[in-house]
This record gives C-alpha cells, sequence and structure tokens, in this order.
C-alpha cells in the first residue's frame, strides 16, 4: 500500500476505534477517555503555537484555565446550556491569546517562554483571587451532563461521543489550516523569521492569529475537560498541567496534528498508573520523556510511525510542512531519513 | 514609617535572594547562551541535602559548605550528561531540555524526600536590631553581604584569573576559544558548577524564610528571572540589583496596593519581565545581543 493512501486508512482506524470504545469499557474509563479527547483538543493547540509557528508556550495551561471557567461560569451563572458555552470558552480564550499575542511578536523565543512561564505559574493565584467569580478556593462544582433519550446511550457514553465529535472537527480544520497557505506561511516564520518576511509572509498577522488559535484549542478543550469532571478549583490548574502539555506535544511528536492523540492519550494515563507507584512517578516520567525524546526520538511518537512507514512504502512526497520539524529540532539523532528531510526541508 | 522601613529592609534581604538565584541563571546563560529553568529547582534539590546532611547529625555550617561541594560537582555532571548532547542546538531544544530536568528534578525530591515541608535553620541566627524603631534580622544584613561579597567574588574570577578568562572567552566564542587552546567542554562544565553551587547558597538562604518543601523555589524562579531580566541577562552584578529592585518592589506593592495584597504579588515579576523586554530588553546593565547572518 503506498503512503498517500496509508495516511487515509490509519485516521478510518483511529475513527473506528474511537467509536467502538465507549462500548467496551465500563463508565469510569470511558470517562477517562472523554477527557483524553478534551485534552487531545488542547495539545493539539499548542502544538500549532510551538510545533508549526515555532513560538514557545510554557503557560497554555492558563488558557485551558480561562476555557473551564468561561464554560463553568456560563452554565453556573448565566444558565447557558452546556455544549454552547464551548464557543464562549473558545472566544473567550482567542480574545486572551491575541492579547498575549500582541506582546509576543516582541519576544522570541527564550523570553517569549519566560513570560508565559510567569503566567502560568500566576493562574492559580489569579483565579483564588477572583473569588467573586470563581468560587475562590472552594471551586465550582458542575452537574453531570445527561443523554437525551433519543440518543440510546448512557450519560458517560453521551458526554464522550460529544467531545469526540468536537474533537474531530477541531483536529479536521486544524489539519486543512496546517496543509494550505497557513501552514507553509507558519512554517516559514519557524524556521526562517527573515526570509519568511522577504517572501512576503505578514509576520504579525501570523503570529498573533496562531496564538488566538492555539488558545481558542485549550480554551475549548478545558471547557470540555471540564464538564467531564465536573468539578474545577484554582488547583486543577496548576503548573504542572501546563509542562503536562508540553510533554505531550514533544512526546506525540512536534508540527504533527495526529501526535496530540498520544501526547493526550500519555498524559491522561500516565499519571493515573503512576500515582499507584508513587505520587512523584509521573512527574519523573514526564522529565525524563521530555529529556530522551529530545536526544533519541526528536520527531515523536509521530516521526517514528513515519519512519517505520516510509521505509515500508515508497516515499512519500513533499509534505515539507510536517517532515522538517521534528528533525530540526534533534540535537544528537541523525539517520538518513532525517538526513534527507532536512536537505529537502532546507 | 517604621512600617516602611521595615519594608524596605525586608525587601531588600529578600531581593537579595532572588539576586542570588539570578546570578546563578546569568552566570550559566553567559557562558552557554541557555537560561537555565531548572536552577530553581536545582537548588531545592541542593537545599534538602544540606538537610538530610544535618539529619545525619552534621552541624549546619559544615552541611552547608559539603552541600556547596556537592552542588559544584553535581552541576558539572548535569552539563556533561544531559545539557552537552544539544549545547548550540535549537532555543526550543535546550528550553524542553531544562523544563525536562525542572520536572525530573522536581518529581525526584518528591520521591526522595516527600511532599511535605520542614523547617530550615537561618545560617545568621534568629537575633534582630533596631534601626529607627523597625526590627532589622541579623539574618537580612546577613544575607545582603554574603551576596555582595559573592559578587565580589565572582567579579574577581571573571577579570582577574585564568578560569574566568576561559570562561569569558568561551562565552564569546567557542570555535576561536578552542583554537587557543581553551579546553570548551571542561569551561562549561566549570560555568555549570559555579552556577549551582550559587544556586545552592541561594536556596540554604532561601529556605529559612519559606519552609524547605519540593516546590519552595517554584515562585522564587520566577522573582529570579524578573530579577536577571531587569539587571541584564549577561551581567551578575545587574541581577544582584534586578533582585533588590524586584524584592522592594515586591514589598512596596505587596503592603501598599490593596489591589495586589499579599495573594497577588506573583503579577509583579510577571510585569517587570514584561515591562523590561518591550521597553528595554536588554535590562539596566545588559549588552545588546548581535545578530549575525
Amino acid at each position: 500500500m503506498s503512503a498517500k493512501r496509508l495516511r487515509p486508512a490509519a485516521w478510518g482506524v483511529v475513527v473506528l476505534l474511537a467509536v467502538l470504545l465507549p462500548f467496551f469499557f465500563n463508565a469510569y474509563r470511558v470517562g477517562q477517555f472523554t477527557q483524553a479527547a478534551a485534552l487531545a483538543i488542547a495539545v493539539l493547540g499548542l502544538n500549532l503555537l510551538v510545533g508549526y509557528s515555532g513560538q514557545i508556550s510554557l503557560g497554555h495551561g492558563a488558557f485551558f484555565a480561562l476555557g473551564a471557567y468561561a464554560s463553568a461560569i456560563s452554565i453556573t451563572d448565566l444558565g447557558v446550556p452546556y455544549l454552547l458555552t464551548l464557543p464562549i470558552a473558545g472566544a473567550v480564550c482567542a480574545l486572551a491569546g491575541f492579547l498575549l499575542g500582541l506582546p509576543a511578536l516582541r519576544l522570541r523565543g527564550l523570553y517569549l517562554a519566560l513570560v508565559t512561564l510567569g503566567v502560568a505559574i500566576a493562574t492559580p493565584q489569579i483565579i483564588k483571587r477572583a473569588d467573586g467569580l470563581t468560587g475562590g478556593t472552594q471551586g465550582m462544582s458542575l452537574d453531570k451532563i445527561t443523554a437525551p433519550a433519543w440518543s440510546g446511550l448512557a450519560d458517560d457514553q453521551w458526554l464522550y461521543f460529544v467531545t469526540l465529535a468536537v474533537a474531530a472537527l477541531m483536529f479536521v480544520v486544524a489539519g486543512f489550516l496546517v496543509r494550505g497557505r497557513v501552514g507553509r506561511a507558519l512554517v516559514a516564520i519557524r524556521d526562517n523569521e527573515i526570509a519568511a518576511r522577504t517572501m512576503g509572509v505578514d509576520l504579525a498577522r501570523f503570529k498573533i492569529g496562531v496564538f488566538a488559535v492555539s488558545a481558542m484549542y485549550a480554551g475549548v478543550g478545558g471547557a470540555l475537560f471540564t464538564i467531564s469532571i465536573g468539578f474545577l478549583a484554582p488547583e486543577s490548574f496548576p503548573l504542572a498541567l501546563s509542562f503536562a502539555f508540553l510533554a505531550a506535544i514533544v512526546v506525540g511528536g512536534l508540527a504533527t496534528i495526529g501526535g496530540a492523540l498520544f501526547g493526550a492519550l500519555f498524559i491522561e494515563f500516565v499519571p493515573v498508573y503512576a500515582a499507584d507507584v508513587d505520587e512523584a512517578l509521573a512527574g519523573v516520567i514526564y522529565g525524563g520523556v521530555l529529556i530522551l525524546f529530545m536526544y533519541l526520538l526528536p520527531g515523536g511518537v509521530m516521526g517514528l510511525v513515519r519512519r517505520i512507514s516510509s521505509t515500508k512504502a515508497t516515499p512519500r512526497g513533499t509534505d515539507d510542512a510536517q517532515a522538517g520539524a521534528g528533525h530540526r529540532l534533534g540535537g544528537g539523532a541523525a539517520d538518513a531519513g532525517a538526513a534527507r528531510e532536512r536537505v529537502r526541508a532546507q | 514609617m517604621d512600617r516602611f522601613i521595615q519594608v524596605l529592609v525586608d525587601g531588600w534581604a529578600t531581593g537579595s535572594l532572588y539576586g542570588a538565584l539570578a546570578v546563578a541563571v546569568v552566570l550559566i546563560y553567559r557562558a552557554t547562551g541557555i537560561v537555565n529553568f531548572a536552577q530553581g529547582e536545582l537548588a531545592m534539590f541542593s537545599t534538602f541535602i544540606a538537610w538530610g546532611l544535618m539529619q545525619a547529625g552534621l552541624p549546619l555550617g559544615l552541611a552547608v559548605l559539603a552541600t556547596l561541594a556537592l552542588s559544584f560537582v553535581g552541576g558539572m555532571l548535569i552539563e556533561r550528561v544531559i545539557i552537552r548532547p544539544v549545547e548550540g542546538g535549537e532555543v526550543l531544544t535546550l528550553v524542553i531540555v531544562t523544563l525536562g530536568l525542572y520536572i525530573l528534578v522536581n518529581s525526584l525530591a518528591g520521591w526522595i524526600w516527600g511532599f511535605g515541608n520542614r523547617a530550615f535553620p537561618s545560617l545568621f541566627g534568629d537575633g534582630s536590631f533596631d534601626v529607627a524603631g523597625a526590627a532589622v534580622p541579623y539574618e537580612s544584613i546577613g544575607i545582603v553581604v554574603v551576596l555582595i561579597a559573592l559578587v565580589a567574588i565572582l567579579f574577581a574570577v571573571f577579570q582577574r584569573t585564568k578560569v574566568g578568562l576561559a570562561m569569558r572567552a568561551v562565552a564569546m566564542n567557542p570555535e576561536s576559544s578552542r583554537l587557543h587552546g581553551i579546553s570548551v567542554g571542561r569551561t562549561l562544565m566549570i560555568g555549570w558548577g559555579v552556577a549551582s553551587l550559587v544556586g545552592a547558597l541561594a536556596g540554604v538562604l532561601i529556605a529559612p524564610r519559606l519552609f524547605l518543601d519540593v516546590n519552595f523555589m517554584g515562585a522564587v524562579l520566577i522573582y529570579s528571572f524578573a530579577a536577571a531580566t531587569l539587571g541584564g541577562f549577561d551581567s551578575p552584578l545587574g541581577a544582584l540589583i534586578g533582585g533588590w529592585i524586584v524584592g522592594i518592589a515586591e514589598g512596596l506593592a505587596g503592603t501598599y496596593v490593596d489591589f495586589i495584597g499579599s495573594d497577588l504579588k506573583i503579577l509583579v515579576p510577571l510585569t517587570v519581565i514584561l515591562v523590561v523586554l518591550l521597553i528595554r530588553p536588554t535590562g539596566l546593565f545588559g549588552s545588546a545581543e548581535v545578530a549575525r547572518a
């Protein structure tokens, strides 16, 4: 099978598995998969920003929290139906992303990382302080969503499918986005800003734009996550959450779309199982994985999948937007495939 | 008025501590162009080692000295094993690796010592003396003096010794330095060792003022980044003075601005970082970077 047909086939299998999943697991597990799907949206958003456009955000937990609270407050204080809060959360976060994107224009690399890290650290404090809206340290709880009678599904399955549908939509949109003109512009900015500008890429527009879109993804993910959990408090959004998102995009593969799935499953389930051994183990794994992946597998899981499938099938056509990223980041890992793609990316 | 002086003195001492960690950050940035996000956590780990040595029966002073030595060696090892493979790589790679180190060290400490907090004794005792009605702890004076001495020593090392000259040369141009017979790798290892030592010193000085737990350096780190940004990322003296300004600003804002209070103090360093980067990215004492195509 050629690689060109391999990709839709792989996505078909993923979708099929995702649809069948809730019928084979108990409600608790289905809830976890729902949360993983919600996380995947946020992870994808971060990857658009970091992987594709090369702007580093260590503070996406802040947007995730903002989306979660925007949704929860709309539900409890304004009586908005659950699903209608998703566009609200998305819009609020897009605006916040736009605002943070403005100074980000002047801050590159390390400095942007510093500022966003500060935002992530400040997030729980700000939530606590705005206790009139957020309920402060008490947190807020939401009633569980109920499945409509016509669906014939249990509540947890219904929520799972809703989340899955939203996630699928956002994955498709992101896929189209990075494959076209926008994706090429973002990658050009990442690889060489000056050259990109010379080629006529409007730096400000794309950099702010991707910040807003990325924040919107994080916000929608946060809203769905919170609806699934049914409770939120300042401690739900610690610095570690932002780090987990970063670990997720590195594990999945920088500048990939499908990687967000692996990344989200990784950060949803690793802490669950790691906690059985020791409270600190998840962190040890995250930290270790971040370092090891940068050495050994800079393309993440998706890079590995590509490498395997491209040795079996005929080499794929030009897909530079996706190919270069991981390899450019690699410090040590150099193999024939990487070298070949590096040449092409230049 | 008493209160004002009190706030100033406290802010000065706290700022010295931010400055101490900032100096460690600056040392590594100067040498390698890496902002070490793990600096605070390494300092935390060192402080736990000092605590562990005291639990084993060592007196405070000896435990601290041993910790400084261990941290020096540990910093060199980390440079050699974890940082060397990605040195000179993409900014994103470096940020991810040092963040990985951050999470790893933090979690390892949690695994070894647990997540509870403990009291850590001060090197300078608990006494205080009176200045214009404000109680000035000996600790505050001690911290300020130690930090000024530290920066003076670093200055002397950088300007007057062969190792310092080598470190400056490597920071400026590794290739030319290598051609002149400087061992670039060893010099960078020494740079990381010294930075870890300075960080450890910051840790044992900060711990008595907060409680020692695995996350106690998390917030301090962002204050130190603010100090380093304000002072200029490549100036140790700037880092110290930046620390003082941030510390005093934090104290004043926390005491006199109702909106900020004690909850939102974290906004002070964040604002400092943003404003400095947007208005004067080189900070007060830093030198401008020259971009070469």
